[in-house]
């Protein structure tokens, strides 16, 4: 087969498809509606794993998370009520011994309420830290300033406050170097933090950072210390394993036991969020793609009506000399402009409604690159699939018979 | 030697029952004969035709066409022998409907594999050659039926075939028109093209130079005329 | 021309054309038999999740402090609330007249029951009255209950669920034994039927005392109580919904243009929560699913056009012999309308043998609802008219003189 051939083909399918132009358009409706319907669905679903993952990102790519507690750890949670606390020795000692690790940030968290004058809030969070925290959250004030180490090893009572909190205490008053009450103790506000949003449905902004030395002198030493660790770029795994290691040895954990401590990173999420969307996602594009099955029999049917109404033209090409292959190659190809069209303009019609969606609802679509190719790439087998039986039907027919059918 | 036929036999099988359409046909044709094929339904002229035009193969029995063995021949490799050795004229014509004259004339061509623009070319030069040359660009339906004939008469002549096999090309015109397509018919002998017509009607059969009759399946005749008329 | 007619010839026509009536049927079956198959497998689940939520307790109710589901952290107004109590139970059930039983309870979580060298894992300990058994619908398998004396003389008894009865003693008759639980011991008393899972979590991982004696061993501070309430009748339920409420609002001292400060939650609301948090990806599905029916429509659309225009010539005749507009339509729409009802009936079974199937080889369950078999046959039957009527409607407008020349 050269290009010639194939390029005639296309001519004369084209040619023959544009007779019947209203049965041409039905048809590659159907494909039409079957790729939308698979391209929205998968827009749909990879703009929703797209905004997960952001949010998720949120937490610093390069960072993991060591605390008592593995996340998602529901009713086994109690099996680990019994492990030691981690301390803040336990994250000088990562800082020190642990050529890795970039950067750490012990935190304390607690929910407490805070007033200012008459006014106070619910309970918000209260995140105790040090300054490395804004480095290894990759976060910063935008107004005033963060606490100093200076404040830090002196334990004051200072803070830095989330937006939703000016919001809601300060109305149009100055928050910087007012006095506010955070679970009855008076702190200065030092800071404002820069805007964060919301992750999985929690106001990110509404939270108060204090010194963490300041915390364990007001509130408490009890608490176990969650120890935000940063790793060198690229060493990430490897400063996994060093802090395990370590921690192993400071905790005492005989060799042949699990660790008593849990570290946890974006995936350990990104693999909950999945686990509990996969399959609802599959069956979801999985039904989809029943319609551009449908689509495919319409083709399928239209072809072979086709075939039986061009019987005797079949016969005249054979006759004057066509081959089975240029028989089929005629069918094939015109199958394949209904299926490819239908792609495309489904393809385009997917994407839109997937915009559509995302400007109307809180959904975000996104339509990835693969996608695309899938879609194509689908519609075009589609075409392939169901146009060959016909196509070969028609290669198949006896010159004198096909002459000969009225 | 353009073809030659020995002993062939063709039946067909009607559900169980085998019905024999030729039995043992022996026939030579020398390039720029004029043949015409005679008979009445039933007879087998038409079965004869299919063979000779390599659409159908003999049951049993050899042709030879240009030197080659064509009873044992792929369906793919018959497709090409009538592509490039053989043009075909039948009675309804046949032209693709919704295709222009010259699409029509182009159409061996583009099975051939010829290049578009010289497609172009020799399809126009073959309506031309037929008197149609300004009717490039009708529909068979907007042509008359003795023009639609033309239009199949170009097509066939169109490769350069070394045999143009017509049947009963007279069937559905009136005689003025008939007699036109005749002539025409004439001029391409004259001009040294191999001709085998199929007819029943016997003031067509006298352009030809050589009248074969067949009965039953069998050769009941071969009248060779010296003069055509 | 009569119906019966009609569909004779509709049925003469399809079955001139075998190949192209079963594809084309073959659209409408993979559609009906997607949208039914979705059906009930949702429906399936749907009553299996009514079922286990009325295993409950058939029209109780529970009053707590806190709502029961809740997103993101309480506020400050409900961390205020007064805790409820067992006298609040009390006077529920003395001074409300639409309520036949009133009973509170409590838990103690996590705790684990221990037996010689057998632990269970983490449990609840449910400190409750004789009635929270029957109205949980709980029966006994061995020994007695909880009696009203139990709960009088805070005795250290247990009734234990079927999982603790497995985990401590697999071998041992349990009646009788004592069980050390986070540091007091008990005497077991009865043992439980087991009544399996819901929504993943087993229902039968808990051990029951009564709840003074719950009070007695872990303290009443901090302790608010869930009252669970049956009324004297299904349609006494808002009654008594009523009344409770009363009687709760002047106990706590509730002043009359202040909300309710606890929490009435009824099962009918579990359910509306199920369905809010299921319905909208359901609806997603069975549209999705009802996509590929319109595409098989289409596909019924354009063999009818195909249909009509080959047999132009026919239609000619039929007028030229005086068949009226309304006839021709009548023909094509009801050969229409067979292809996609054919395609609703062997869709509707094969999704029901599917739903079947799924139903049978995994977990999850398959109801096939009479109204979705309605409905797919219906819906069917109206693409095939809806599909039909342009095509039917185009052979009906022929003019008898062209089409009779249409080659």
């Amino acid at each position: 087969m050269n290009f010639r051939e194939l390029w005639e083909g296309v001519r004369m399918a084209i040619g023959s498809l544009w007779m019947h132009k209203v049965r041409a358009l039905l048809t590659i409706l159907g494909v039409i509606i079957g790729v939308m319907t698979v391209i929205t669905i998968i827009s749909l679903i990879q703009g929703l794993n797209r905004a997960v993952s952001q949010q998720v990102a949120g937490l610093g790519a390069n960072v993991f998370y060591l605390q008592k507690y593995p996340w998602f750890a529901g009713r086994d949670w109690f099996e680990y009520r019994n492990r030691k606390n981690l301390t803040l020795e336990d994250a000088q000692a990562i800082a020190q011994l642990c050529p890795s690790v970039k950067n750490i940030a012990p935190v304390l968290y607690s929910g407490k309420v805070i007033k200012y004058k008459d006014r106070s809030t619910e309970r918000v969070g209260i995140w105790a830290t040090t300054p490395s925290y804004q480095e290894v959250r990759n976060t910063t004030v935008e107004r005033g300033r963060f606490f100093t180490q200076t404040e830090l090893n002196h334990r004051r009572q200072v803070c830095i406050i989330g937006r939703t909190i000016v919001q809601g205490l300060f109305k149009d008053e100055e928050p910087l170097g007012s006095y506010i009450r955070i679970g009855g103790r008076k702190f200065r506000v030092v800071g404002v933090q820069e805007k964060k949003g919301s992750m999985f449905g929690n106001d990110m902004d509404a939270a108060v950072i204090i010194p963490i030395t300041t915390f364990r002198k007001l509130f408490g030493t009890h608490r176990s210390v969650t120890i935000l660790v940063e790793a060198k770029s690229g060493l990430f795994e490897q400063a996994k394993d060093e802090v395990t290691s370590l921690m192993r040895r400071r905790r005492q954990v005989p060799p042949k036991k699990p660790n008593d401590f849990a570290i946890n990173t974006q995936d350990t999420i990104m693999n909950v969020y999945k686990n509990l969307t996969r399959i609802l996602f599959l069956v979801m594009v999985g039904i989809s793609s029943i319609s551009l099955l449908v689509g495919g029999i319409g083709i399928m049917n239209i072809m072979l009506v086709s075939v039986t109404e061009r019987t005797r033209e079949i016969g005249i090409r054979k006759a004057i000399g066509a081959e089975r292959k240029d028989i089929l190659l005629q069918f094939l190809i015109e199958a394949l402009i209904l299926s490819g069209i239908g792609g495309i303009i489904g393809l385009g019609l997917g994407g839109g409604v997937g915009k559509l969606i995302s400007a109307v609802t809180p959904l975000k679509a996104t339509t990835p690159l693969w996608s695309i190719i899938l879609a194509l790439g689908f519609s075009s087998a589609v075409g392939l699939c169901f146009g060959i039986w016909p196509a070969a039907k028609a290669a198949r027919l006896n010159p004198i018979t096909a002459l000969r059918y009225e | 030697m353009l073809i030659e036929l020995k002993k062939v036999e063709k039946v067909y099988k009607v559900g169980a029952v085998e019905v024999p359409a030729l039995r043992g046909i022996d026939l030579k044709i020398e390039a720029n004969e004029y043949l015409a094929i005679m008979g009445p339904s039933g007879s087998g002229k038409s079965t004869l035709m299919n063979i000779l035009g390599c659409l159908d193969t003999p049951t049993k029995g050899s042709y030879i066409f240009a030197g080659r063995e064509v009873a044992n021949l792929t369906d793919d490799e018959l497709a090409q022998i009538r592509n490039r050795k053989i043009g075909f004229v039948f009675q309804t014509f046949n032209l693709l409907p919704r295709a222009t004259a010259l699409h029509n004339v182009e159409l061996p061509l583009i099975y051939s594999g010829v290049p578009a623009s010289e497609r172009v070319r020799r399809a126009a030069e073959a309506l031309e050659s037929v008197g149609l040359g300004d009717r490039l660009n009708h529909r068979p339906n907007e042509l008359s039926g003795g023009q639609r004939q033309r239009v199949a008469l170009a097509r066939a002549l169109v490769n350069r075939p070394s045999i143009i096999l017509a049947d009963e090309p007279t069937g559905n015109l009136d005689s003025k028109t008939g007699a036109e397509i005749m002539e025409l018919f004439k001029k391409l002998h004259q001009e040294g093209n191999t001709i085998v017509l199929v007819t029943h009607e016997e003031y067509i059969a006298q352009y030809s130079q050589r009248r074969l009759k067949l009965l039953d399946g069998r050769v009941q005749d071969d009248i060779h005329l010296e003069e055509s008329r | 021309m009569e119906i019966r007619e009609n569909i004779f010839q509709a049925l003469q026509a399809l079955k001139a054309h075998k190949l192209r009536s079963f594809l084309t049927t073959l659209g409408i079956v993979i559609g009906v038999t997607t949208v039914i198959t979705m059906l009930s497998l949702i429906q399936g689940m749907n009553r299996s999740v009514q079922g286990q939520i009325r295993s409950l307790g058939s029209n109780t109710f529970y009053i707590q402090k806190f709502p029961a589901i809740r997103m993101g952290r309480l506020g400050e107004k409900y961390r205020k609330r007064k805790d409820l109590t067992i006298e609040d139970a009390q006077a529920i059930a003395r001074l409300c007249p639409a309520v036949k039983k009133a009973s509170a309870y409590a838990q103690e979580f996590p705790v684990r029951a221990k037996y010689k060298g057998e632990k269970t894992p983490y449990i609840s300990l449910i400190g409750g009255t004789p009635e929270f058994l029957e109205l949980h619908q709980y029966s006994l398998e061995r020994g007695r209950s909880l009696t009203p004396l139990d709960v009088q003389h805070r005795r250290a008894v247990v009734v234990l669920g079927a999982d603790i009865t497995e985990d401590l003693f697999p071998h041992l008759d349990p009646i009788g034994q004592q069980v050390l639980i986070k540091g007091h011991r008990f005497t077991v008393v009865g043992t439980l039927e087991p009544k399996g899972n819901f929504l993943g979590e087993s229902m039968d991982d808990f051990v029951i005392t009564p709840i003074t004696t719950l009070m007695k061993f872990y303290g009443k501070r901090r302790r608010s109580v869930t009252i669970v309430v049956e009324p004297v009748s299904v349609e006494a339920t808002q009654l008594a919904i009523d009344q409770a409420t009363q009687v709760l609002r002047r106990r706590r001292g509730v002043p009359y243009d202040q909300p309710n400060d606890f929490e009435i939650m009824t099962l009918d609301m579990l359910m509306d929560v199920y369905k809010k948090l299921t319905g909208s990806v359901f609806g997603a599905m069975v549209g999705i699913a009802g996509i590929s029916l319109l595409v098989g429509g289409i596909g019924i659309m354009n063999i009818m056009l195909v249909s009509v225009t080959e047999r132009t010539r026919e239609i000619g005749i039929r007028k030229a012999i005086g068949a009226k507009r309304s006839d021709i339509l009548y023909q094509f729409l009801i050969e229409a309308v067979t292809l996609s009802g054919l395609g609703g009936i062997l869709g509707i079974g094969l999704g029901v043998g599917i739903g079947e199937l799924v139903g049978a080889i995994s977990p999850l369950p398959a109801t096939i609802p009479i109204w979705s078999i309605i409905l797919g046959f219906t819906f069917s039957a109206a693409v095939g008219i809806f599909f039909g009527i342009y095509p039917a409607s185009k052979a009906a407008k022929l003019n008898p003189i062209a089409a009779l020349r249409y080659e």
